[in-house]
């Protein structure tokens, strides 16, 4: 009894044993990859979001008029121990570079600010620092803007390491001087309607992809598998062409001159050419024929692995065929209209290329905005602040996906 | 019985409207790609139709042009780099993570898909930013990381699919007549998988092949890729040549496309 | 994957294969970055026995301020503009220029001397119409913004530099008035308010290789258009024409990011380039502006006609004022995007 007994034992720790030493080798198998995608897809989103809140220009290239203000009001003029601590840092920082870089970080607060602190800059050495109120007396010579209070609210405000604003302005927020948080001016403002309209057009997609795809996919799914696949192969082409082949055919049919135009002119429909490129109607278009075969193939996969019976069983217990598919097979296909929505939905809010494009400016989603603020105001405090609501947007909707579909979004 | 009477018509008429919505939207999906084809071949300089007269002289302009030989060079330099790593490192996790279970494994799941779903903008802006520090930016090597990064999800996934019809006794049978773990994974799963693997290296192949925005962030001028000459014809001035370039991506793509097809047949031949 | 592993060394051995001896010129493509090709780059590469690499750009800094941020500087010498190029030189994205290898300053327009460029040529943006389509010709802004007397859609580049300053001519501010008028708050307000007036009539250019496509495809009547695009498309035998009065002149400048490992050889090739051969034969390829005083002396009269710079042309044009633009660029531009994704 006692050996037998001692077997079991060992025959349990053996298994344990195996157990630890599979899940191991498996952790082992995965390390690779998971370090590899640390360093060249989490990290980088990780620098992403703290760039989103970073704000170490001014901090850095002038300390001392930080502290300086530190007690000040915000309303009154700024004390002379400022101007006089301005002036240190000035002469402190080593390069040109430096002052430019402070000059550039203030004028994207207030316009104005690069002349002023510039011009500050190159006249350095003042003749006169070691009174505060001559130095104050000095600079106000130099440029009368020195004696009005927003140069300094721009330089105490950002005197923090860590900043809200460019969180807040993404959403259209702003922090006022006294620190409370406002909405942004009506003209100034633009992210709120773009994420709007980023939604907006993803939703209108996802809608004409479901539509689409739909019948195709039950289609596809009462057919012969060896035909469903020649078919299938349709649909999967235009996965495999490159989105700036689509992008170019698209232009070559939508333009003015074009196939379309040319065909709806031919048959009478229409005598103006229509404006379907440049604008929403194209971006909408092209974009459904990206994403049309996200929505088929999930579709068809759950499709495929519904029994016919149900619905002919319905039909002979006296439903009409029609309120028996409604009632009785669509139920069954609601986890494919989730996954493929879902899915088409999470990739259509972090489209760019094909709205920049083919759309015009009113058609533009989040996306471009990141890339605009990045590559061309040269804002990556900004960018950054809307990349970080475009992926929380996004994180949020796969966390739902995931629950959902509980399948991985694979073509294969 | 009284009922089919009324219905079949209807029915009927159901069917055809159905399968007449079915074919058009085929016909939306394959016929754009098609009618950029004979725009290459049009001796005119405009993208338009009818073609007055067949010439090759946009395919003559493309081959004599320094920028877009440059481009391919890189893309088939960029790509299968990229691929060559997306494929080893999924593989392996796919293997890793077929049989087992344990905590926080579809925590680790959604991390190793996350390169699909992520906004590509926030992946190009992100890995500038990173990438800079380390002197990646503008160099081949970091434009082969990052597109390796996102093509791993395909491979991952493709090859843990096949692994699930997968027959683990193989593996148990091969280690007990004595043959060493690795040598069992080269010549009893690898053979097994292989059109997974393939297919997953393929998908992976594709993406590189046809990342832009991430290119525009990171690569500089001796980078510049396909889509990314691409994108700048299409911007700024659309010809024929960019026609004459789409033609070719098209018959390479469709190449490959049933290369995939061709091993999916392979594999369900396999499986039985 | 053994065959995979064996083409490992060939990928390495690519990866090295950007040359030595390359110098990576930056500019705004298209006709321009044509005639640069021909006047400047050909000859220079004869000349040094060097490949020259072009490179297209819309005048985007980013890339240039990453570059030098991260030391990995791949840009040798860009085409900037002026504002560009005063604020990059403040913030040390730009070399200064070794003059003593360049030619005694006396030698260029006072304009086209700067502490970390020298100007490449004087360019204008002016308003172009089709000459087929518009028998009437439009002759200034407020033409442009008349939708009555010439219907049709315009084409506008998509940036509030220069439109600001369009609307407010077309609202009737004296070029000389206008960058005082746009100093002010409300002469901003009213710049914008105009450029709103338009805007259902408008379609916006990014490239300078647009408007004249634009105008040549008959999807717009009238646009705003860098001067030597139409001159292009005119010697295409198009016959697009230029309304001169109100056009903003201005003058890009050759300039070298911070940190080229090949300062020396950019500097030798800005020195050529802006030689009165090199800059008269550009003149010839495309009509605009040389700098170097004597390159005008090489230039027939037909040519001159044809500059910015030429006397009828410039009478009430009006100078960019690169200042301004300097301080408040970023605060329009921004405000400008906010309107138009509107």
């Amino acid at each position: 009894m006692e050996a037998v007994a001692d077997t079991m034992v060992d025959v349990r720790a053996a298994l344990r044993r195996d157990a630890r030493r599979r899940t191991a080798t498996a952790l082992l198998l995965v390390l690779p990859l998971a370090l590899f995608l640390l360093l060249t897809f989490l990290v980088p989103i990780g620098a992403l979001l703290w760039r989103a809140v970073d704000n170490p220009e001014i901090a850095r290239a002038v300390p001392r008029t930080v502290a300086a203000l530190a007690r000040w009001d915000a309303e009154s003029p700024a004390p002379d121990a400022a101007y006089a601590a301005f002036v240190a840092d000035l002469l402190a920082l080593r390069e040109q570079t430096d002052a430019g870089m402070l000059a550039r970080r203030l004028n994207t607060e207030v316009g104005g600010a690069r002349s002023l602190v510039m011009n500050a800059w190159r006249a350095q050495p003042l003749p006169a620092t070691g009174d505060a109120a001559a130095v104050r007396a000095q600079l106000i010579a130099l440029d009368p803007r020195w004696e009005e209070p927003w140069i300094w609210q721009a330089i105490a405000k950002n005197g923090a390491r860590l900043t809200p604003d460019y969180l807040l302005a993404a959403v259209d927020l702003k922090r006022t001087t006294d620190g409370s948080i406002v909405t942004m001016d009506a003209d100034r403002s633009a992210f709120r309607r773009i994420l709007a309209r980023t939604f907006g057009i993803a939703a209108i997609v996802t809608a004409i992809t479901l539509v689409l795809a739909y019948p195709l996919a039950w289609w596809l799914s009462t057919m012969a598998p060896r035909r469903a696949n020649v078919l299938l192969i349709i649909v999967l082409v235009p996965f495999w062409t490159s989105i700036l082949v689509r992008v170019a055919a698209w232009i070559v049919l939508l333009q003015s001159g074009g196939l379309v135009n040319q065909t709806l002119r031919g048959i009478g429909l229409i005598d103006e050419p229509l404006a379907l490129l440049f604008n929403r109607t194209g971006v909408v278009i092209a974009m459904v024929h990206i994403l049309l075969p996200f929505m088929v193939l999930p579709l068809y996969s759950v499709m495929k692995s519904i029994p016919r019976e149900y619905v002919r069983a319905a039909v002979s217990l006296g439903s009409h065929p029609l309120a028996a598919f409604v009632r009785v097979y669509v139920p069954q296909t609601y986890a494919g209209v989730a996954a493929g929505g879902l899915l088409v939905f999470i990739l259509a809010i972090g489209y760019y290329v094909t709205p920049a494009l083919l759309g015009g400016p009113e058609d533009q989603m989040l996306s471009y905005s990141v890339a605009q603020y990045a590559n061309v105001h040269l804002d990556w405090g900004m960018a950054c602040a809307l990349g970080s609501v475009l992926l929380a947007a996004t994180l949020v909707l796969y966390a739902v996906y995931r629950r959902f579909a509980r399948m991985e979004p694979a073509l294969a | 019985m009284k009922s089919n009477a009324i219905e079949a018509p209807w029915e009927r008429i159901g069917h055809f409207a159905v399968r007449a919505l079915c074919v058009g939207v085929l016909a939306f999906l394959l016929l754009p790609i098609v009618a950029i084809v004979p725009l290459s071949f049009s001796s005119s300089s405009f993208l338009v139709y009818p073609v007055p007269d067949w010439s090759l002289r946009w395919y003559r302009e493309l081959v004599e042009s320094a920028e877009w030989i440059r481009a391919a060079q890189n893309s088939f330099i960029v790509a299968p780099a990229a691929t060559l790593i997306a494929t080893v490192l999924g593989t392996m996790a796919a293997v890793g993570l077929a049989r087992v279970r344990f905590r926080g494994k579809d925590a680790l799941l959604s991390v190793l898909i996350a390169p699909m779903i992520v906004p590509i903008v926030v992946v190009g802006v992100g890995t500038y930013l990173f990438f800079a520090r380390f002197g990646l930016t503008d160099s081949y090597a970091g434009l082969i990381l990052v597109h390796a990064a996102l093509g791993t999800p395909f491979v991952l996934t493709t090859v843990s699919a096949t692994l699930q019809g997968f027959d683990h006794n193989l593996v148990r049978a091969s280690a007990s007549l004595g043959a060493a773990p690795l040598e069992t994974f080269r010549r009893v799963t690898l053979p097994l998988i292989a059109p997974g693997v393939i297919s997953g290296a393929l998908f992976a192949f594709a993406t590189s092949f046809d990342e832009v925005v991430v290119t525009l962030f990171l690569a500089g001028p001796a980078q510049v890729t396909l889509p990314r000459q691409m994108f700048t014809g299409i911007r700024e001035n659309i010809t024929p040549v960019i026609a004459a370039v789409a033609t070719l991506l098209i018959v390479f793509t469709t190449a490959l496309m049933l290369a995939l097809e061709w091993l999916r047949g392979r594999r369900a031949t396999v499986a039985r | 994957m053994k065959r995979l592993a064996a083409l490992l060394p060939i990928i390495v051995i690519a990866l090295h294969a950007h040359a030595e001896g390359t110098l990576t010129v930056v500019n705004f493509g298209g006709a321009n970055g044509t005639a640069q090709k021909k006047a400047y780059y050909e000859p220079f590469e004869k000349l040094a026995g060097v490949k020259i690499l072009p490179v297209e750009y819309n005048g985007e800094q980013a890339k240039v301020k990453a570059m030098v941020e991260t030391g990995k500087v791949t840009w040798d010498v860009i085409e900037a503009e002026s504002a560009d190029l005063d604020r990059g030189c403040d913030e040390g994205l730009y070399e200064k220029l070794d003059w003593n290898r360049i030619g005694p300053k006396s030698d260029f327009l006072p304009a086209a001397v700067h502490d970390c460029g020298i100007g490449i040529f004087v360019w204008s943006t002016v308003l172009a119409y089709d000459a087929n389509r518009l028998k009437d010709p439009p002759k200034s802004w407020a033409d442009f913004w008349d939708v009555k007397r010439f219907p049709g859609k315009r084409a506008l580049r998509k940036n509030a530099r220069f439109n600001l300053e369009f609307a407010l001519m077309a609202d009737g501010v004296k070029p000389a008035e206008v960058y005082k008028v746009l100093a002010t708050k409300d002469g901003v307000e009213r710049a914008f308010r105009k450029l709103a007036e338009l805007r259902p009539h408008l379609q916006w250019w990014e490239a300078g290789a647009q408007p004249p496509q634009f105008l040549v495809a008959g999807d717009v009547v009238m646009a705003s258009a860098y001067n030597g695009r139409i001159d292009a498309a005119q010697r295409e035998g198009r016959n697009l024409a230029i309304a001169w009065a109100g056009g903003i002149y201005d003058i890009d400048y050759w300039a070298i990011p911070k940190g080229t490992p090949n300062r020396d050889l950019a500097t030798r090739y800005i020195a050529f380039a802006v030689g009165p051969d090199a800059q008269a034969e550009f003149a010839r390829l495309i009509s605009y502006g040389p700098t170097a005083t004597k390159a005008l002396t090489k230039l027939d009269a037909k040519t001159l006609a044809q500059l910015p710079s030429a006397p009828a042309n410039a009478k009430d044009a009006l100078k960019f004022d690169y200042r301004f633009w300097s301080d408040h660029g970023e605060a329009m531009e921004k405000r400008f995007n906010a309107w138009v994704t509107q």
